[in-house]
């Protein structure tokens, strides 16, 4: 028994698949004296890696996950642990065929090997699957079954054999100590250890041990049934652990994976049973493991039933026994997306958690690229923890949304799907006044946001013929041609956008020109009353925010950023803060009105009253002025191309202002316009770029086209890869498209949703000098051209205005057109000024 | 034959045991839920006979609601009728009111009762006893291998005691008390977990006289646990010469 070390550069706790790449890719980029502890014995404590069903299908729809599973799926590799088998997503509806279309276009997006298949040939590869029960299906020959346990021993006993790790199993953190928010070490049953590093690994424990230092992760133990059937006759003369494709039956939301001499068969579909933590039992009163919980038969047997349907000569062997059957804990969390980085409550607390074994590799790597200082490989800025607020780290939401999103786990969900538990939570000061109005709201990071107003649906008949309605349900599901109408009425007259779930954060004190200047691409030292709107950019040169500032004193600056980045932004901006300037999150204090349109001058004029001061009128000009009596910061600058302004109101003034507009915008032709207008069809006419979607740190400003005409002289972070990027010719370049003809097939005329591949006219993919494919960013309606549009990165020789292109949605293609890179409506932007 | 078997519901658990509060019971919150492995090998001996000799097998229960679980896990197993003595959630009945109540439905009908030879949980080793008793029934206790005449109207029942093999000749009606080790029970497979879960269940309530005076458990105690016996023989070739010497004394190596 070695002795526990006292000193650690980093202790990462957990040695499940996470912790254990973790520990290689740290010991990789030169750490040195990391320690590995787990409460289990080695090389299986016990965690989810234990009992795993260890497959890997590369098709994902987020870029996020993808890029972790391949990366994953290389590192395995390279491990010598993965086993080609192939796999089959199998259909038992049509829409499930449709959703087959969508996966096998997404992964000619990704460049992953995928076709769809009928019935008949599933059966040629997998002859005791039953052809009759299903329509299709969709077959990926790259899918392959890894021994986790296996990589994570090599990877762990590399990093020892460099000499820079120390494993301690059968230890069990008791305590994380911190100083000022700061870890200072751990305390485990073996002994303590000094460290300014702890990485939570923990899997189903994380959200428990993340607690021991103050920090709340938003995961929660839920519990996914799988059995193993055998003795399979079939198997009986197979060599090695799997020979036939594994198949899933998404409509059943199920799967079934030879193992051996087994079938395992393993579920999504029954009930949700969510797990807390603390009801985990400990390694030594585990019957089998403590996330193999006993198996309750009652919820799987309607599985049963229908495997047997898909497989029933094989399963229904009366000689091949249920000889395994397990309620095997997994972690969720509120969005499916792993928990990655350094916790915002913590310094020095990092988490690498809520990953499947499909990313485990490449959530370490990323961690520990992330603990190293450097850009992570992949990026994985969608997974950042600090991504949830407060209020989306409690327990209770997590256990809700695992709850509703389980079964979705194999489910058809749509881009725009939204859940519905605890609903609403984050409402703004307007809620009831734009419930009132019939506003359908969508949540973003727990806001509820008013995406279109069913007031506004006496608008339709006014703008009909140029709705661009969608026949197609699916097209049209999470959306309304009333946002359309929307959009119209606020080009011909104005809009008032409620915009309060905005990200508003403070920055004060002598110190924070100096602090935001290193990090903002535009000069910042500017007149008080300026806003500005700039990036922030990585050290590669590539997008991390995107937002607005506005200076409104010497050593005060207003951040304004969206509700789903605020999170990421505020502790991106408050770890480069120098000591002297602090960050303040006053999202709550402050509501946000958007009033932008023709008409919106006459609007303002309407409401002065006696004693009124004027807005400011210059474009990107901020200022405090008198309206109706009340004091509002206003800010020329919009997001939709219109003559406007964002009027920033202490909460409790905001209901006022918005009754004083609408009422005296009435005649003017004011309506109130949801965020389909605002973020999608305004903007996209605009050619404006979103965070997270065309904004990522996978492109650079000068293929975002967002360059400016002068380069500021301070420092910034990523500058000299600025600079060096304005110097080269870009590979790829931001366009705005437009969809030539909708028509498909059977002559429904169809609308893309975002997502799908840009390909040549031969149906070709498109991909970059470096590899990056050209698929859709954005898409949406543009009513003001007339046209669907949508915007792409397009390798440089084919980002010119003119160029014909084509687009695959649901596996037809149709033409595209490359529009602009710039705006399609009004791009001389004088409706603005 | 008409063969019935007598299984209870206890809980499976891990090397550690923890107690309720009351130190009255297993703390079973994250316990699944099983019968005693004798019991499993009552089911699978009786489901044996009967594909052999035609007839049925019953399985029979003592429990709440929740035992029907236990129940159902039998039927899937190729049982082909059960019955659940009803008893209050909570309430567990001793020795001599289980086997009152088992006689009652065990009394007509049935050419051989099995159980378990004990509860894996309680280990009172009297139910069998007590029923033959009850029935008027000859008894075999801690059975290792049933052999049915073929004209049905007997069994031999044997087993290992102190290392001498003891056949016992019994008439039916009888009833036998099983070991682990009698055979190897079979894993339910997808067919027979469905046609369980289609299966009916008898439910007839607990009725047994009042004035019973049964064994009562007042207190469970879990016993520290055993030091740790390993000793560290070495590590790597050093440690060789001593592996040797101990694989020797332990008559491994010659």
């Amino acid at each position: 028994m070695s002795e526990i070390p006292t000193r650690a550069s980093a202790v990462v706790i957990g040695a499940g698949i996470v912790g254990n790449s973790l520990v290689h890719h740290l010991a990789l980029l030169g750490w040195r004296d990391i320690v590995l502890v787990d409460k289990g014995p080695l090389p299986n404590p016990g965690g989810s890696t234990g009992h795993a069903s260890n497959f890997i299908f590369p098709i994902e729809y987020s870029r996020l996950m993808y890029d972790l599973t391949r990366d994953s799926t290389e590192q395995y590799k390279a491990l010598g642990v993965f086993t080609e088998s192939g796999g089959f997503e199998v259909a038992r509806t049509e829409a499930r065929m449709q959703e087959l279309r969508r996966r096998v276009t997404k992964c000619k997006a990704w460049g992953i090997p995928a076709e769809l298949v009928t019935p008949e040939e599933v059966r040629k590869r997998v002859p005791y699957l039953e052809p009759s029960v299903i329509l299709g299906g969709a077959y990926y020959p790259t899918v392959g079954v890894v021994d986790s346990l296996r990589a994570g021993t090599l990877m762990r006993e590399r990093a020892q054999a460099s000499g820079a790790l120390t494993v301690v199993s059968g230890a069990e953190v008791l305590d994380i100590a911190t100083e000022a928010e700061r870890v200072t070490g751990i305390v485990t049953t073996k002994g303590e250890i000094a460290t300014g590093n702890v990485v939570i690994c923990c899997g189903v424990w994380s959200s428990k041990v993340a607690a021991l230092a103050g920090a709340r992760l938003a995961l929660t133990p839920v519990v996914h049934q799988m059995i193993s059937v055998g003795p399979i006759g079939l198997f009986a003369g197979t060599t090695g652990e799997i020979s036939y494709p594994i198949v899933r039956d998404v409509d059943e939301g199920m799967y079934e994976r030879q193992h051996g001499g087994d079938m395992e068969v393993g579920s999504y579909m029954h009930r949700p049973i969510i797990v807390p933590p603390e009801t985990i039992p400990a390694n030594e009163e585990a019957v089998l493991s403590p996330t193999e919980l006993p198996f309750t038969a009652d919820d799987f047997d309607p599985q049963l039933a229908a495997s047997l349907d898909l497989m029933p000569e094989l399963l229904g062997d009366e000689k091949a026994g249920i000889r395994y059957a397990i309620n095997g804990l997994i972690s969720m969390t509120p969005d499916g997306y792993p928990l990655l980085g350094e916790t915002p409550e913590v310094k020095g607390l990092w988490t690498a958690s809520a990953s499947w074994i499909k990313e485990g590799p490449g959530c370490g790597r990323a961690v520990a690229e992330l603990m190293s200082g450097k850009v992570p490989s992949v990026d994985v800025h969608e997974a950042d923890v600090a991504r949830f607020y407060p209020s989306s780290r409690t327990t209770g939401f997590a256990r809700a949304r695992a709850a509703e999103a389980f079964n979705k786990m194999y489910g058809i969900v749509h881009p725009a799907e939204q859940y519905e538990s605890l609903r609403p939570l984050r409402t703004g000061p307007l809620y009831g006044r734009t419930r009132d109005l019939g506003a359908v709201c969508y949540e973003t990071a727990r806001w509820e946001r008013p995406h279109w107003y069913a007031t506004n649906e006496r608008l339709l008949e006014k703008y009909a013929g140029r709705l661009m309605d969608r026949p197609a349900e699916w097209d049209s599901r999470w959306w309304s041609p009333v946002i359309n109408a929307e959009h119209l009425a606020l080009r011909d007259g104005a809009g008032l956008v409620d915009l309060s779930a905005f990200t508003i954060l403070d920055v004060t004190g002598p110190g924070a020109l100096a602090g935001l200047q290193r990090l903002a691409v535009a000069q910042l030292d500017v007149p008080v009353g300026r806003s500005v709107y700039t990036p922030f950019l990585n050290e590669a040169g590539r997008f991390v925010a995107d937002l607005t500032i506005m200076r409104l004193g010497a050593g005060s600056f207003r951040v304004v950023t969206g509700a789903a980045d605020g999170g990421r932004d505020a502790k991106w901006i408050s770890d480069r803060l120098p000591d002297n300037a602090r960050l303040a999150d006053v999202s709550s204090a402050w509501a946000t009105i958007g009033l932008w349109g023709p008409r919106s001058a006459d609007i303002l004029d309407a409401v002065n009253r006696d004693g009124d001061s004027r807005p400011p009128d210059t474009f990107g000009m901020t200022g405090l002025f008198e309206l109706g009596g009340a004091v509002v910061l206003g800010s020329r600058i919009s997001y939709v191309g219109e003559y406007g302004w964002e009027l920033h109101v202490p909460a409790e003034q905001a209901g006022y202002l918005w009754d004083l507009l609408l009422d005296a915008g009435g005649p003017h032709g004011l309506v109130p316009v949801g965020i389909g207008v605002y973020g999608t069809t305004a903007r996209l006419e605009k050619g404006y770029r979103a965070f997270g979607a065309e904004l990522t740190p996978e492109y650079d400003p000068v293929e975002a086209g967002m360059t400016r005409p002068r380069v500021k002289a301070e420092a910034f972070i990523g500058k000299e890869a600025y600079l060096a990027a304005r110097t080269a010719p870009p590979a790829a370049l931001l366009c705005t498209l437009t969809v030539d003809s909708h028509a498909c097939a059977d002559g429904t005329p169809r609308y893309m949703l975002g997502g799908e591949p840009v390909l040549t006219l031969d149906g070709a993919r498109l991909v970059d000098a470096y590899g990056r494919p050209s698929c859709v960013t954005s898409a949406g309606s543009g009513p003001s051209v007339s046209r669907h549009l949508l915007m792409a990165y397009l390798p440089a020789g084919l980002a010119e205005p003119g160029t014909p292109l084509l687009v695959e949605y649901l596996g037809e293609q149709y033409p595209v057109t490359v529009a602009s890179r710039g705006a399609v409506f009004d791009p001389s932007g004088s409706r603005m000024r | 034959m008409d063969i019935l078997v007598c299984v209870k519901r206890v809980p499976t658990v891990g090397g550690v045991i923890t107690l309720t509060a009351d130190q009255r019971a297993i703390d079973t919150r994250a316990s699944g839920f099983t019968i005693s492995p004798h019991e499993e090998c009552a089911v699978e001996e009786a489901v044996r006979l009967a594909e052999r000799f035609g007839g049925s097998v019953t399985v029979v229960t003592l429990g709440s609601t929740a035992a029907e679980e236990q129940l159902r896990a039998c039927l899937a197993l190729g049982a082909s009728a059960a019955v659940l003595i009803e008893t209050a959630d909570g309430v567990e009945t001793g020795p001599i009111a289980t086997a009152a109540a088992l006689a009652s439905v065990a009394a007509i009908g049935f050419d051989l009762v099995l159980l378990g030879n004990e509860a894996s949980d309680t280990g009172d080793y009297q139910v069998g006893i007590r029923l033959a008793h009850l029935l008027g029934r000859p008894v075999a206790t801690g059975i290792k291998s049933i052999s049915v005449a073929g004209d049905e109207s007997s069994l031999a029942a044997s087993r290992v005691y102190r290392g001498t093999l003891e056949t016992y000749p019994l008439p039916l009606p009888c009833v036998v008390t099983v070991k682990e080790g009698i055979n190897l029970p079979r894993y339910p497979s997808l067919p027979g977990r469905l046609r369980a879960k289609r299966a009916s269940v008898r439910r007839v309530p607990l009725d047994v006289p009042a004035a019973v005076r049964d064994v009562v458990m007042t207190r469970l105690r879990v016993p520290d646990a055993p030091a740790k016996q390993a000793t560290v023989l070495g590590h790597g070739p050093d440690a060789v010469p001593a592996l040797v010497a101990v694989l020797g004394e332990i008559g491994v190596l010659p």
